[in-house]
C-alpha cells in the first residue's frame, strides 16, 4: 500500500518538475533540521557519557544515557497501567509508559482549555462591561503575580487528589496571565481597524465577533504556547503532590527510592511530551491562524 | 433645489472641554458638500481636517453645531457615508476580495452576490488578478486601492479620505490621483479628501477648502474650474498653486509661531 502511494507521488513529480523540487526542498529543510536536532542532542550525551568513562559521573547519581535508557526494562514497570491514586506499578510495558504520559498531557491539555477559553471570556468581559471591569480586574492583577505552586494547597482544599487539582494548578498558571495578554491585547487592536468596520455598517456585535476577536486570536495564541512550558512544569508538581499518578509521580518516587536511572528516563518522556505539544500547537497555528507568523506579529 | 450631500452649520470641536486645558480643533465650521462633488480640505498638519471628517463619518461628535445628511441630522456611523484611512486598514486574516465584500456580508448578503459585487469593484481598481492574496502580498498603493474599492462596494453618497494617498512615493500618488478621479466619475459619490498637499489639492478637487492652523476654520473656498485631466505644467494650475501656497504659509507661519510662544 505504502509502496503504491509512493509511486504515483514520484510519477505525479515527474510530471510537474516544479513540484518535485519543492518536495526536494522541503525534505532538504527537515534533513537539514533533523541534523541539528541529533548533532546538539548528541553533543550533550555524548559529554554525558565521557564524564561518566572518565569515572566523573557516579553512575549512581549520574547514569549516563546508554544506562538509563539501556535499563529501560527496569523502568517500565514503574509505570502505571491505570490511572490510580498510589498504583504500585503494574506495567512493565511501553504502554504503561505511553499511558502516564497521555494522562499528564491530558491534564495540561484540559487545564491549558479552561485557561484558554476562561481567560478570553473574563477579558472581553472586562474591556466590554465596566462595571464587571471595575470588579475584577484589581482581583486579577493581585492574584496574577502568585505563583502557581502557592496555589498547591488550595488546590488539594478544593479539589482533593485526582485529576482535577492538577488540572486546576495549570489551569491557574495561565489563567491570570491569559487574561491580562487579552486586555493587552484588545487594545493593541489599531483604531482604523474599528473604525473601518462601524463606516461600513458594523454593529457592536458584529465588531466583536468580526474584527476584534480575529485581531487578537493570533497574539493570545502564542501567548499560550509560551505558556505552554510553564504548564508543563506546573501540571508535574501537582502531580508529585497531589494527584498520585502521572509523570510527575513517578519522578517524585524515583527521588523518594534513589532510582536515578528512573529520574533521567522519565525527564526524559517529559521532555519528549512538552515538545509534541509545542509541535502541535505551532502547526495548528499555521493551519488556523495563517496570517501572522511564528512571534505573533502581523505578517 | 437639491439638498446638499452634506451640510455644516457651526462646527466646534473642544478636546477636553471639562479640564484646565481645553483644546478647540474645529471653530465655527459651515459649509455644504454638494452632490456629486470632489471637494478638498486643505490645511497644515493639525488643524482639525481629519477630526471634521471623522465627524461627519459619524465616529465621533462635535461639541457643538449641526450636521446634516441630505437635510435629516446625521447619527451616527453609516454605509452610506465611507470613509478611507491613512493607512489601508484591511483586515489581514481576509483575502483581498473578502475584505472588499466585507460591508456586504455585514449585511447578510449572500457569498454570490457579495463575490460579484466585489469582483466588480476590484476590476474597476485594476486589482482583479490579486483577489485571493493577503494583504501583506500588496504593495501600499494596491492596499489603498483595495480599500477604495471596499468602501466603494457599499455604494455610499459620501466618500471620505483621510490622506489617503500620503504614504506613499509619489510616483504610486499620481496614479492613485487617476484611479481615484475614474471611480468618482463612475460612481456618482461626493469625494471628501483630506491633504496637506496643493498639488493634490488642485490635481483633483472641484471645490478646495483652506483650513486655517488650530482651531481649524475655514480660510477660504476656491472653486477649481481647470478641465480634467488637469495638467501640472499648465500656467492655470501654477498661478492656482502660488496663491494656494500663500495662504498655506501664513496659517504655517502662525502655527509656528503659537507653538513657540507655548514653549516660554
Amino acid at each position: 500500500m505504502i509502496g503504491v502511494a509512493k509511486t504515483t507521488r514520484s510519477a505525479q513529480a515527474g510530471l510537474a518538475p516544479a513540484r518535485s523540487m519543492m518536495i526536494r526542498a522541503k525534505l532538504g529543510r527537515v534533513l537539514g533540521t533533523l541534523f541539528w536536532w541529533v548533532l546538539s542532542v548528541g553533543l550533550f550525551a555524548g559529554f554525558w557519557e565521557f564524564a561518566w568513562w572518565m569515572g566523573w559521573a557516579d553512575p549512581l547519581l549520574m547514569p549516563p544515557p546508554h544506562l538509563f535508557l539501556g535499563s529501560w526494562s527496569d523502568q517500565l514497570k514503574f509505570f502505571d497501567l491505570r490511572n490510580t491514586i498510589g498504583g504500585s506499578g503494574d506495567g512493565g510495558s511501553w504502554l504503561a509508559v505511553l499511558k502516564v504520559a497521555g494522562w499528564t498531557s491530558f491534564r495540561v491539555l484540559a487545564g491549558l482549555l479552561a485557561g484558554f477559553v476562561l481567560s478570553l471570556t473574563v477579558g472581553i468581559l472586562i474591556r466590554y462591561y465596566r462595571l464587571f471591569g471595575n470588579l475584577t480586574l484589581p482581583l486579577v492583577s493581585l492574584l496574577a503575580p502568585i505563583s502557581p505552586v502557592a496555589w498547591l494547597p488550595v488546590a488539594v482544599f478544593l479539589f482533593g487528589i485526582g485529576d482535577k487539582p492538577a488540572i486546576f494548578m495549570v489551569f491557574v498558571s495561565v489563567f491570570f496571565i491569559m487574561t491580562i495578554a487579552t486586555l493587552a491585547q484588545i487594545d493593541d487592536v489599531p483604531k482604523s481597524f474599528v473604525h473601518a468596520a462601524r463606516t461600513l455598517g458594523a454593529s457592536r456585535r458584529q465588531i466583536f465577533l468580526r474584527v476584534i476577536l480575529p485581531a487578537i486570536l493570533p497574539g493570545l495564541f502564542v501567548t499560550l504556547r509560551v505558556n505552554l512550558f510553564a504548564a508543563w512544569m506546573v501540571v508535574l508538581i501537582a502531580e508529585a503532590a497531589g494527584v498520585g499518578s502521572g509523570l510527575g509521580q513517578i519522578v517524585m518516587m524515583a527521588r523518594n527510592t534513589f532510582n536515578a536511572s528512573l529520574v533521567f528516563f522519565t525527564m526524559s518522556v517529559i521532555g519528549v511530551c512538552g515538545l509534541l505539544f509545542d509541535w502541535t500547537l505551532r502547526r495548528i497555528q499555521e493551519q488556523v491562524l495563517w496570517w501572522i507568523d511564528d512571534n505573533g506579529t502581523r505578517k | 433645489m437639491t439638498l446638499p450631500a452634506i451640510e455644516c452649520r457651526n462646527l466646534n470641536k473642544i478636546w477636553n472641554a471639562q479640564s484646565h486645558a481645553p483644546l478647540q480643533t474645529l471653530k465655527d465650521v459651515s459649509f455644504c458638500v454638494g452632490r456629486g462633488e470632489l471637494n478638498v480640505l486643505l490645511g497644515p498638519s493639525g488643524c482639525g481636517k481629519s477630526t471634521l471628517l471623522y465627524l461627519i463619518a459619524g465616529l465621533d461628535e462635535p461639541s457643538s453645531g449641526q450636521l446634516l445628511c441630505d437635510g435629516e441630522p446625521l447619527q451616527g456611523p453609516s454605509p452610506e457615508r465611507g470613509m478611507i484611512f491613512q493607512e489601508a486598514a484591511l483586515y489581514p486574516w481576509l483575502n483581498i476580495l473578502d475584505n472588499v465584500g466585507f460591508g456586504l456580508s455585514l449585511q447578510g448578503i449572500g457569498k454570490a452576490a457579495r463575490n460579484a459585487k466585489a469582483m466588480e469593484l476590484l476590476e474597476a481598481v485594476g486589482l482583479q488578478p490579486f483577489w485571493d492574496k493577503k494583504p501583506s502580498e500588496l504593495s501600499g498603493g494596491m492596499r489603498q486601492r483595495a480599500a477604495m474599492a471596499r468602501a466603494l462596494c457599499m455604494n455610499p453618497k459620501v466618500l471620505m479620505m483621510d490622506e489617503p494617498f500620503a504614504a506613499l512615493d509619489i510616483q504610486t500618488r499620481s496614479k492613485m490621483q487617476d484611479y481615484l478621479i475614474a471611480l468618482w466619475q463612475r460612481s456618482q459619490a461626493s469625494i471628501l479628501l483630506v491633504t496637506h498637499s496643493i498639488e493634490e489639492a488642485i490635481g483633483l478637487a472641484d471645490n478646495i477648502l483652506v483650513f486655517t492652523s488650530r482651531p481649524g476654520r475655514i480660510k477660504t473656498q476656491i472653486k477649481v474650474e481647470l478641465p480634467r485631466p488637469r495638467n501640472p505644467r499648465d500656467p492655470a494650475f501654477h498661478q492656482l498653486q502660488d496663491h494656494l501656497a500663500d495662504l498655506m504659509a501664513d496659517e504655517v507661519n502662525r502655527a509656528f509661531a503659537e507653538q513657540e510662544s507655548a514653549h516660554f
